[in-house]
């Protein structure tokens, strides 16, 4: 058997990083074979010359940029208010079982409604501005981030609660400088987990009674059967979600270098 | 009076989904004088583990009483250091923080805690080792660095819990040399348990014997070699005898503790 194949091996950086760009490099390729090749109508799948195109024309005439920037604001602002909420509660339940016990079922309840099934109810509650979408963006993200520190906290190694326990440490220091900084590079990852899931409520969200936004564009592309157009935002929303991913990363690694490895 | 006093402690613990509850311990009675090196000698499962966590605060019993000088233990302190069989050490603060941790949350000053730090740590043989994070030393590094941090709070005793169990045999015997050293500058209090015979003679100004689950003591043996010890004693004829006797006290029990597993 090929040592490359060995369960759980790491391979190197280098190759790595070409192993993912061949992936995209295939993509493309599969990709301009289906439309140059005249196996797929333009008209239901752009190739990869008209969907560039396209976004170049989306940008210069479109004015495109100004789109990203208020979807991309939109996440932002629902997922910060999402972050807020969820991160200091989902570490009082974790740490606090009564806590849990009070919030547990209702949260999981919360968890499994639909964001998008809100959309209306939101409209009427908020209106088509800005606020609704940033609260669908909330609704779709609070409640599976609230259970998920939950379970980073709860899970702590209970040994070094007790080793703070024996050097003395109360019950704030033990929730503020052992369970918050042995939960922190957890609740940061589960940070980038959800910032993806918000990325998909905010199209949603700006499918129906918007004016500006990525969603919004890809909406008006379908009226004139614009291909190239659908497929540059979606692209385009892929890009900006590999971007954060990677900051998400580095930051991780630079916040938490003890963590490595682990 | 003496330092610590066990007074017929026991322990059940609670069936869980309908086993039977675990009688851990009978009723135990113990008497530490101070400046005293008891090692408690048993059996795995028999409850040595449960007796000093008991007497950390981290369990309560069933019935019966700890005193510490006199006064009844009722939950973990500082005044009672403990080094885990696992390692405690807290990842993310560097050797020097984690053993500055227990002076932190009493609230000494900066200055003064790193000074003590910095003094335990040349005790254990750690300087230069300072600004390392956990994972990056090895195990017995990281059981001195645990030492040093139950050391720097100056505790009343010292709660020992097979600290040296998982390091390989070489490293082991310098840690009893270590240990041993620092014992005999400053005779803290010491309760260290263990199942290896040749590391309770060693240490010991007294060796306890724990019968097989569940737990009682079986016989209690003063260990009258001369101090300050060298690992050469362990090669006398003295050293020897004790050996024998416990070698014949332990084998009853590890025989009846494992035809009881079956
Ligand atoms: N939290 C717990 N719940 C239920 N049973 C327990 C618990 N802790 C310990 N026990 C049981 O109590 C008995 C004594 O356990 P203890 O850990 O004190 O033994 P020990 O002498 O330290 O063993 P070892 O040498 O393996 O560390 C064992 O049978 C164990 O399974
Ligand atoms: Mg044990």
């Amino acid at each position: 058997m090929s040592p490359l194949f060995t369960p759980l091996k790491p391979v190197a950086p280098a190759l790595r990083t070409v192993l993912g760009i061949s992936c995209f490099v295939l993509f493309f390729l599969g990709w301009g074979i289906a439309t140059y090749g005249g196996f797929v109508k333009p008209l239901f799948l752009a190739s990869p010359g008209d969907t560039l195109a396209a976004g170049i024309a989306l940008f210069r005439e479109f004015g495109f940029a100004e789109d990203i920037a208020v979807t991309v604001w939109r996440v932002f602002a629902g997922f910060v208010m999402a972050a807020a909420l969820a991160v200091p509660l989902g570490i009082l339940m974790g740490a606090f079982k009564p806590v849990e016990g009070f919030f547990e079922a209702f949260v999981s309840f919360a968890r499994y409604l639909p964001a998008s099934a809100f959309i209306p109810l939101l409209i009427l509650w908020a209106g088509v501005g800005e606020l609704q979408k940033i609260l669908v963006i909330f609704i779709g993200s609070v409640f599976q981030l609230v259970i998920m520190v939950t379970v980073i906290v709860s899970g702590i190694r209970t040994d070094l609660v007790e080793a703070a326990y024996t050097l003395g440490a109360k019950r704030d220091g033990v929730v503020l400088r052992v369970l918050l900084p042995a939960a922190a590079p957890q609740i940061f990852e589960a940070l980038r987990l959800v910032l993806g899931w918000a990325w998909t409520y905010v199209i949603v969200a700006e499918l129906v009674g918007a004016s500006r936004g990525i969603g919004h564009m890809i909406i008006d592309a379908q009226r004139f059967l614009d291909t190239g157009q659908m497929i540059f935002g979606i692209f385009v929303i892929g890009v900006i979600g590999l971007i954060t991913d990677l900051l998400f990363r580095a930051l991780n690694a630079r916040l938490f270098p003890w963590a490595k490895g682990r | 009076m003496s330092k610590l006093s066990i007074r017929n402690v026991e322990k059940t613990f609670p069936g869980r989904n309908n086993t039977a509850p675990t009688r851990a311990l009978e009723p135990t009675s113990l008497e530490v004088a101070d400046n005293d090196f008891i090692t408690i000698l048993g059996p795995s499962g028999c409850g040595k583990s449960t007796l000093l966590r008991i007497v950390a605060g981290l369990e309560t019993p069933s019935a019966g009483e700890v005193l510490l000088e006199g006064k009844a233990v009722s939950g973990p302190g500082p005044d009672r250091g403990m080094v885990f069989q696992s390692y405690t050490l807290f990842p993310w603060l560097t050797v020097r923080d984690n053993v500055c941790f227990g002076l932190r949350e009493r609230g000494l000053p900066r200055a003064e805690q790193l000074a003590v730090a910095d003094r335990f740590l040349a005790q254990v043989g750690l300087k230069g080792f300072e600004n390392h994070h956990p994972a990056q030393l090895s195990g017995g590094m990281q059981q001195r660095t645990a030492l040093a941090r139950a050391l720097a709070n100056d505790p009343k005793m010292l709660l020992l819990d097979e600290p040296f169990g998982a390091l390989d045999h070489q490293t082991r015997e310098l840690m009893q040399e270590l240990l041993l050293g620092i014992w005999e500058a400053d005779r803290k209090t010491v309760m260290f348990v263990t199942h290896d015979i040749d590391e309770a003679i060693f240490m010991a100004s007294r060796v306890v014997v724990m019968s097989a689950r569940p737990g009682r003591i079986k016989c209690d043996i003063p260990i009258e070699l001369p101090h300050p010890r060298s690992y050469k004693v362990k090669t006398t004829p003295e050293f020897a005898a004790y050996k024998e006797r416990l070698t014949e006290e332990i084998r009853v029990e590890t025989i009846k503790a494992v035809t009881m597993e079956r």
